[in-house]
């Protein structure tokens, strides 16, 4: 193993060293790893004096760890410029080829580039911090406590080598340096987002939340790091040498996985989408022991976030139901329109956030749904209403084929982020992309749509009169 | 050592290179005629492993180009396009990379970067950086490094491009010393002197198709015909011709010169002097018009365009 792994330190050593040449890169890491930390430990100190003239100490503390982790982080953001250089770069400069002709494999290679870009940006922060906290040190400011500095260290860590797998994924899709840079945005938005939630996670003190983030960021490191590796090929290094948006051959992928093959829709309903049903089935049972799961944590926070209900509104039930009933008129498509837009909404937003992150957030809308449906339960057991009826009365009449539509949906986001982790021989990222959304496509206008559609009509419709004859 | 079937390679919807046949045995110049976007660099990536054949198989150095691509890529020295040089690294430092790469054990790697350097006349500059390399030392050191692990097969493309004469001479005796030691070299050049100079095979590719490969003196009977000779006379003469000599004929009389085609010199040339002698021709000298590659490569791209329109 040590054998094999002498190549990746090789290429690593090489490109480190041809870094630390270049005056581009190492001015600005100098910069940042001294200068800044300098900067953000007057600004804590300055903020704590500040803070704590108002009985604010507690700001202050926060703040602490706050601004490590953004020491920590801006010199970790050079990897990201550094990663997006290392194939497409030696591509542009013509040095990529004789490597490519080397007898390394294809893993060596990567790991060699992927570890050259994480090492010098990492040092940098390192140092940063090092100054920034030896600092705060000196100026008898308090530290933040070890397990916050852990989660801070890890954090920076998991980052860095999350955007440099990411970046060598781009760097290794894209033609130029020029395209790879443009495409860093969908890299470096996700990133600053995640930065921010991290931020409010650490002035909140939920060091719990922030380990589940460290894991989640984890999980994403590493389904990058294998859809790189997956589609690594040297000939996609070489084979294209300019940007080429091919719309046509885009919509005829897109198109052929669409169709499967079929002539018509009834084709198309008997033969393709029994067989994508059919592919679904793990995905989709993942999905449901995610919702279950959902239903058992919104259960169980009752306990945490009890809701009583005032005196008197419990005997006001059984009008309020009547009213329900009255409502809407059977034929009314207004709110029913209302309810699928709005269904249509969390699954579109599933499959973004799926797309953004291999679908570990994808199945975030559904454990939230099935948690507030496992919490509104809970409260009403709380509350001494029977939670089983009042489930049969207002939830099931629709949620029998909503939820199954719902679950469906998102095992099929669930896949689109398997599909792209997972080797595709012979296919280019952009095919699989485009074949993973056509599954999702296949399963919303198959049969989520139209099914939704029909929940949303029993929703609207049938449900408050049920519930009414139910619950009275 | 290099032998291909049927090696095609298509990109969506191109075909870069469309079923090419190649057998090159070991201690031979295999070279490869084209204009620009033929195939040829194409080709050579594929017996690189580099890139894989849409269609067909390729062997080299015994090693199947699709099955065993790290030990086809481990028994080749690859000269690229581009020279593909790093511009912050001295020429030591450039090759010493390469030779790790390649799994060079540390006491031949030293000593082996340094002949290199001294072989190709790198040896002062090297621990100068690349980027302050003029383009002939660049090509030079980009050679080197394609040399640095003795592999028994050499793709070269356009070696000696960028090169002052001297440089390039001295690249071709490399190349010559090479074929000397049973290594068997695939050059790709416009230079079709170079070619004609080195080259046991010539193939020329076209459109991705190999549409002559043969030896050069093969190529131009094919294409230019027979070969022709000359021979300059002390005095004019009038009226005489070749007779009874099957395949020879005289295709042109001016003043003191007569010029035979000849069909197999081998044969019909000793006769044919013989009767020049017969009849006292005062024969001054005797020898082979010089037909250039260059007309046989022309001659070839214009038949090859011909059959493409009809």
């Amino acid at each position: 193993m040590l054998e094999a792994l002498r190549p990746v330190y090789v290429i690593a050593h090489r490109e480190i060293r041809d870094q630390f040449r270049d005056w581009r890169i190492v001015f600005p890491i100098i910069i940042l790893t001294i200068l800044f930390p300098f900067l953000m430990n007057y600004t804590a100190q300055e903020m704590l004096g500040f803070v704590s003239k108002y009985g604010g100490e507690i700001v202050g503390e926060r703040l602490i760890p706050f601004l490590l982790m953004i020491v920590g982080f801006f010199p970790s953001s050079f990897s990201l410029i550094i990663a997006l250089e290392t194939f497409v770069g030696e591509k542009e400069r013509g040095s990529i080829e004789p490597l490519l002709s080397t007898p390394l494999e294809d893993w060596q290679l990567y790991l060699g580039k992927l570890s050259s870009a994480v090492v010098p940006p990492l040092f940098g922060s390192f140092l940063g911090m090092s100054v920034y906290l030896g600092g705060l040190a000196i100026g008898r400011v308090p530290l933040p406590d070890g397990e916050m500095m852990a989660l801070i260290i890890l954090l920076t860590i998991v980052q860095a080598v999350m955007m440099v797998s990411g970046a060598v994924v781009v760097s290794c899709q894209a033609t130029s340096v020029r395209a790879a840079n443009l495409l860093s945005s969908f890299i470096i938005i996700p990133v600053t987002l995640l930065i921010q939630g991290e931020s409010m996670l650490m002035f909140w003190g939920n060091y719990s939340t922030l380990w589940m983030a460290f894991f989640g960021v984890i999980l994403l490191t590493f389904l990058l790091f294998r859809m790189g590796l997956a589609y690594f090929r040297r000939e996609e290094l070489l084979g294209r040498e300019i940007d080429v948006l091919n719309l046509r051959w885009g919509w005829n992928t897109f198109w052929q996985a669409f169709t499967g093959g079929a002539r018509n829709v009834w084709q198309w309903y008997r033969r393709v989408l029994p067989k994508t049903l059919k592919k679904l089935w793990l995905p989709f049972l993942i999905v449901f022991v995610l919702g279950a799961a959902g239903v058992v944590i919104g259960f169980s926070l009752v306990r945490q976030f009890p809701i009583v209900a005032p005196p008197g509104m419990l005997e006001e039930m059984e009008e309020r139901l009547g009213l329900l009933s009255e409502v809407f008129a059977p034929g009314e498509f207004g709110p029913v329109f209302m309810i699928l837009g709005n269904n249509l909404r969390v699954m579109a937003l599933a499959l973004l956030l799926g797309i953004f992150t291999f679908s570990v957030l994808g199945v975030i809308p559904i454990i939230v749904t099935m948690a507030v449906v496992g919490y509104i339960l809970g409260i009403l057991g709380l509350n001494g209403l029977p939670a089983a009826t009042y489930f049969v009365g207002l939830i099931l009449p629709h949620a029998w084929l909503e939820i199954p539509a719902a679950l469906l949906a998102t095992a099929a986001v669930l896949r689109f982020g398997a599909l792209l982790a997972t080797p595709a021989q012979g296919k280019k990222i952009g095919q699989v992309w485009l074949e993973a959304l056509a599954v999702w496509a296949q399963v919303m206008i198959g049969f989520v749509i139209p099914a939704l559609f029909v929940a949303a009509m029993i929703e609207v419709w049938i449900t408050p009169r049920l519930a009414f004859l139910v619950l009275r | 050592m290099i032998w291909a079937e049927d090696l095609t390679k298509v990109f969506d919807d191109f075909t870069a290179v469309n079923s090419v046949h190649l057998d090159v045995q070991p201690g031979q110049v295999l070279v490869l005629l084209g204009p620009n976007g033929a195939g040829k660099t194409t080709t050579v990536r594929m017996l690189t492993s580099v890139l894989t054949p849409t269609r067909g198989r390729a062997r080299v150095a015994g090693y199947d180009v699709v099955a065993q691509p790290d030990k086809v890529r481990a028994a080749v020295g690859v000269l690229t396009e581009h020279h593909g040089l790093y511009s912050r690294l001295s020429a030591l430092e450039y090759l010493e990379f390469y030779a790790k790469l390649y799994g060079m054990d540390a006491s031949s790697r030293m000593k082996r970067i340094t002949d290199m350097l001294e072989q190709f006349g790198l040896a002062e500059a090297r621990n100068r950086r690349c980027g302050q390399f003029s383009k002939g030392m660049r090509q030079k050191l980009a050679l080197a490094r394609a040399l640095l692990h003795e592999p028994p097969v050499l793709l070269l493309d356009e070696p000696t491009s960028a090169m002052d004469p001297e440089s390039a001479f001295m690249v071709r005796n490399a190349i010559r010393s090479m074929r000397s030691t049973q290594r068997t070299i695939v050059l790709c050049t416009h230079n079709l002197t170079e070619a004609e100079d080195l080259a046991d095979q010539i193939a020329i590719i076209q459109r991705g198709r190999i549409i002559f490969n043969d030896t050069s003196a093969n190529l131009k009977q094919r294409l230019l015909g027979a070969p022709e000779y000359e021979a300059r006379l002390a005095g004019t003469v009038n009226g005489w011709e070749p007779t009874g000599l099957p395949g020879v004929s005289l295709v042109q009389r001016s003043g003191d010169v007569l010029r035979f085609r000849v069909e197999n010199p081998q044969e019909a040339n000793p006769l044919l002097l013989e009767q020049l002698i017969a009849h006292r021709l005062p024969v001054v000298s005797f020898h082979e018009v010089p037909r250039s590659l260059e007309d046989a490569y022309l001659e070839a791209v214009r038949q090859a365009a011909e059959v493409s329109h009809a």
